[in-house]
């Protein structure tokens, strides 16, 4: 597969992937788990703003469609983030390819 | 405000190990900023060296899949659940320097848009998921390859195992900050993270297999395209 069709193909995989989202385990991770069974969970302080919080996207009535419209939303903001940080970093080929016939 | 909402109910957020604020003391919270911002800074001299055209959207792509990887929690033992870190799938694939970029952007996204993980914590947070995950897991993977060779399965049986140790050495890290911090004693911090992360890991391991598979499959150029000559890094 040429790179542009990859590459694009691979984001809509990520993209789709945030559809079963709302599938996932609600139990405590590992850290919660932790926190809860020494019992410093209470230490844990509120942010002092929230945007999306809990990947559920404030607004929405469906909690599942809330949950995977957040998701879209980070996974396209993280694709151009790292995308625009590879682009501004990446090793220019100023010597090699742009003497193309 | 003794006990957060989000808290009570995890909501489908994917906290493996996004330290929130309040858990750590300001001897953790500064050392994980001193040393994940040195990291970084290196980071960006070794990428802005190293990264080719062709990778650039493979970041991109990379940061997308990892941070929706992220969000997928799956029920381990216990009555816990874990999620992908992406650490070390991120590193083999882009090398260490790149790959902590891409868990970076992740991880602060994570914090300031979700608010998943502290934004005081957020240091620390980098310094476990995204430097710690990329250095220990690309190092680990080189390692094995050196050991039990590079042919297809030897390789993928040594991206369980690097995708493994990174999980498992930065839960260790993760209790290790805790604990300097007061939350919980090291004694108790360090089996209790390890040994759920020893779990977690596996999975960690089986996604990271299976993503390597996959664009081994699609895209051997990309999954073979790391300069192998700088690998002493």
């Amino acid at each position: 597969m040429r790179n542009r069709a990859w590459w694009i193909a691979s984001l809509i995989i990520a993209l789709a992937l945030t559809i079963v989202s709302p599938l996932a385990s609600r139990l405590p991770d590992g850290l919660e788990r932790v926190a809860e069974a020494q019992g410093f969970m209470h230490l844990a302080r509120d942010s002092f703003y929230e945007i999306i919080p809990g990947y559920v996207l404030p607004g929405l009535h469906s909690q599942a469609l809330a949950n995977i419209v957040a998701g879209m939303i980070g996974v396209l903001i993280v694709f151009g983030l790292c995308f625009g940080v590879g682009y501004v970093l990446r090793v220019r080929r100023s010597d090699g390819e742009t003497g193309k016939p | 405000m003794i006990v957060s909402a989000t808290w009570l109910v995890p909501v489908l957020s994917p906290k493996l190990m996004h330290i929130p604020d309040g858990f750590l003391s300001l001897v953790a919270t500064g050392m994980g900023w001193a040393l994940s911002i040195l990291a970084l800074a290196y980071a960006v001299v070794r990428t802005n060296r190293q990264l080719g055209e062709r990778q650039v959207p493979l970041m991109g792509v990379m940061g997308a899949f990892i941070f929706a990887a992220q969000m997928l929690n799956f029920p381990v033992a216990g009555g816990t659940s874990g999620h992908l870190i992406g650490g070390a799938l991120a590193a083999i694939l882009l090398g260490p320097w790149a790959g902590m970029l891409v868990m970076t952007s992740v991880v602060a996204i994570q914090a300031l848009l979700f608010q998943d993980g502290g934004l005081i914590a957020l240091g620390a947070n980098i310094l476990n998921m995204a430097v710690i995950t990329c250095l220990v897991g690309y190092s680990t993977w080189i390692w094995l390859q050196r050991i039990i060779g590079d042919r297809a399965w030897t390789k993928m049986a040594g991206v369980f195992m690097a995708s493994w140790v990174s999980v498992f050495v930065a839960s260790l890290a993760c209790a290790l900050q805790l604990g300097i911090s007061g939350s919980s004693p090291l004694e108790i911090a360090l089996p209790a993270m390890g040994g759920i992360h020893a779990l977690i890991g596996i999975a960690e391991g089986l996604i990271t297999v299976a993503t390597m598979a996959f664009i081994t499959a699609t895209r051997r150029d990309l999954a073979e395209s790391r300069p192998r000559a700088k690998q002493g890094e």
